[in-house]
């Protein structure tokens, strides 16, 4: 990274993670430097999946049981709630709110992104793990719907992360949104959702388009 | 017995208990749908998660400490299943059992709650500490009606080992300890409720409690191990329970269908109360199982 | 309410009174005198929550408009008033000392008009926009569409429908 970048990147870092000095019990001066300590600075890789009876074994399983994290991002996050009332019912199709991105394997992202939500949601997706799955409700993700003139929300959702299943609507309504999950079903056990090793394989391009919108860039390479 | 020959039966009785908790916890689950009027999961619902969580592809570590916790989860579920008599009269399946077990079996129970304090402080989630001295604490307060429980039934039996406690309630159901020590009985169903994970109890596994409790960084294997404990651990309890208050099963089928509804007991109370906060449930467990077992210890001391 | 606003006519510089929508009366008064005009009002008369603080911008006239609207909760009723600032280097006193709540308005204001309040806690710091670079957003010679199309990726094909357009392609496709 050239100094310029570095030292744009830099402006915007919390003060607790710039390199300091930390004197100890004894009077020693120990040199702390956080982003190369606390953080890893690996990049991922990509994780090939098996070949032939077992993948399709391995898919099978993912698809009947995927887990969402709970964060709605936008106004289409009200639709959920009503997907897992009696009348829709999402658990018999084993769909689950999971707290935590470390435990779910896919992300809504319900409506429009401001900036500041695309940060936070870049966090959280890099924190998910092989294999993951997005799923993009309303027409603000397709082509940037009704705010598609707005000077804080994205247009394009798929030149920031890798989506695999688009539902129209503005806002879906919960039977919309059960077909979409069939729609990702067949696409997971067919084999074709390997959104998580195309954004490591094309990393550099999404990390472009993710730093134009995203001026405030204080997150390391990766989010682990 | 020839070692091998119970290697075996041990492995095959684990096998068999894994199964049946985790279709017992999809049948659960389904019932606890239907009371809340909606269509459910489906039965075989556990074994998918577990396949979809052991199949996943990328991982993180914290660090060594970091395997801990699931490590002894595990290992304190299969510490009680192995020291455990199932079937009553049959020598291939009473695994390891000796004299004086009650007291390991008890030791098993808290051993694996320690070893996921470990596991969950390295996790390096800044409110985990939180998380777990509530889950401790909690425990802690559980254990103690249990405790009483079981010194009443050692007073009672004059004995520590487990078949000679079943051994001791056969003859017909009056002989049950349900209707010989009634008073027992009840402090320890109210430690059972505790010890299921099941509301009012749950405020250290619950979902919506998920970002500070234990579980939050595990994910993968990890949790694919937590669950696979949690599915032995909820049978091998219902279990111990079995044999030392209702009687001690014959064969397979009256342990399935007692230790069934043992366990729903805790769901049946789960499905209707809310959850306790930690600082409301160990004031009402240090009060109402507590004063149950002490009195149960003083009856038999007067007798 | 007409001998408030009798009151307030003979003490402060105000002009321009009329009745605004829903019957709520609003007023104009000079900029320096609008804190100690709000200060009275909040005292003396009652009024003591401020429901709004908004501005909108004049660009023609070449100044910013700022709305307060205060509200009395005994008498139910609200009462408008507008001070007129020049829109270079745009400063304003601040009421956050009169009702807290205003720092938040006052926080939106300046990033979005680009209205200064000195004095105002955390005035500065970013509301909604982090690490935002360009003209504030809420002025009128701000060009959002043209920021959206270069910032952000239109997806091509985002054409008019207009039906007059498109029978004249269809029936003289060579004008």
């Amino acid at each position: 990274m050239s100094d310029k970048q570095q030292n744009q990147e830099d402006k915007f870092l919390a003060p607790e993670n710039r390199k300091h000095t930390v004197i100890g019990p004894e009077g020693e001066e120990i040199h702390v430097d956080p982003l190369n300590d606390y953080f890893c600075q690996d990049l991922p890789k990509v994780e090939a999946p098996y070949k032939g009876v077992l993948e399709k074994f391995l898919n099978w399983a993912r698809s009947e049981s995927l887990w969402v994290l709970a964060y709605g991002t936008g106004c289409g996050s009200i639709e959920l709630p009503p997907l897992f009332s009696p009348r829709f019912d999402a658990y018999r199709f084993g769909v689950m709110m999971r707290p935590t991105p470390r435990q779910s394997g896919v992300l809504i992202i319900s409506g429009y992104l401001a900036v500041k939500t695309l940060k936070r949601v870049i966090r959280s997706y890099e924190q998910m793990q092989n294999p993951k799955y997005v799923i993009a409700l309303g027409s603000c993700t397709i082509n940037g719907g009704m705010y598609w003139d707005s000077y804080n929300t994205i247009n394009r959702l798929d030149h920031y992360l890798p989506v695999d299943v688009y539902i129209a609507g503005c806002m879906p309504r919960p039977e919309a949104i059960l077909s979409g999950f069939n729609k990702l079903k067949e696409r997971i056990k067919s084999g074709n959702a390997e959104g998580a090793n195309e954004y490591v394989e094309n990393l550099e391009w999404y990390r472009t388009n993710q730093k134009k919108v995203i001026k405030d860039w204080n997150m390391p390479p990766y989010n682990w | 017995m020839n070692i091998f020959l119970k290697i075996v039966f041990v492995l095959l009785g684990l096998f068999i208990v894994l199964n049946w908790g985790l279709i017992m916890t999809g049948i659960i689950r389904k019932i606890m749908a239907r009371a809340g009027m909606r269509r459910g999961i489906k039965v075989y619902q556990p074994y998918i998660n577990l396949i979809k969580n052991y199949s996943i592809r990328s991982q993180l570590t914290h660090g060594v400490m970091f395997y801990l916790g699931p490590v002894f989860r595990l290992s304190g579920g299969v510490g009680i299943f192995l020291f455990m008599p199932l079937i009553f009269g049959s020598d291939y399946w009473s695994n390891f059992s000796f004299t004086g077990d009650l007291i390991l079996i008890s030791y098993f129970m808290f051993f694996g709650m320690l070893g996921m304090a470990l596991g969950a402080g390295e996790g390096g989630h800044p409110y985990s500490g939180i998380g777990i001295s509530r889950g401790l604490a909690q425990f802690t307060a559980i254990e103690v009606p249990f405790s009483l429980a079981v010194i009443a039934l050692a007073i009672q039996y004059h004995t520590l080992s487990i078949s000679e406690i079943v051994a001791a309630q056969q003859g017909g159901i009056m002989h049950w300890t349900l209707f010989t020590n009634p008073l027992a009985t009840i402090a320890a169903m109210l430690s059972f409720l505790g010890a299921m994970g099941h509301s009012p109890f749950n405020v250290v596994m619950a979902p919506q409690e998920n970002p500070i409790g234990p579980p939050t960084e595990y994910h993968g294997t990890f949790l694919g191990v937590l669950q696979t404990n949690r599915a032995i651990l909820h049978v091998v309890e219902a279990v111990l329970y079995m044999n030392l208050f209702f009687g001690g099963a014959g064969n397979w089928g009256v342990l399935i269908l007692k230790s069934f509804l043992i366990y729903f007991w805790a769901v049946f109370v789960g499905m209707v109360f809310p959850r306790f906060r930690v600082d409301q449930s160990i004031p009402w467990l240090l009060k109402i199982p507590l004063v149950f077992g002490i009195l149960a210890i003083v009856l038999l001391m007067i007798k | 309410m007409k001998d408030i606003i009798d009151h307030l006519k003979k003490r402060f510089p105000v002009y321009e009174i009329g009745e605004g929508p829903n019957g709520v009366i609003f007023m104009s008064v000079e900029a320096a005198k609008l804190v100690p005009m709000l200060t009275s009002l909040k005292a003396n008369h009652g009024y003591g929550i401020l429901v709004i603080l908004s501005a909108v911008d004049w660009l023609e006239e070449y100044k910013f408009q700022l709305t307060y609207i205060v509200n009395n909760p005994e008498e139910k009723s609200d009462l408008g008033i507008r001070v007129f600032i020049k829109r270079e280097d745009a400063t304003m006193d601040s009421v956050h000392r009169l009702w807290e709540h205003a720092a938040t308005f006052q926080r939106e204001i300046k990033e979005m008009f680009g209205i200064n309040f000195p004095g105002s806690p955390r005035v500065d710091e970013p509301f909604l926009l982090e690490g935002w670079d360009n003209l504030p957003p809420m002025r009128r010679d701000f060009d959002t569409k043209q920021y959206s199309e270069d910032t952000y990726f239109p997806r091509p094909g985002r054409e008019t429908n207009d039906p007059a357009e498109y029978m004249k392609q269809k029936l003289y496709p060579d004008e």
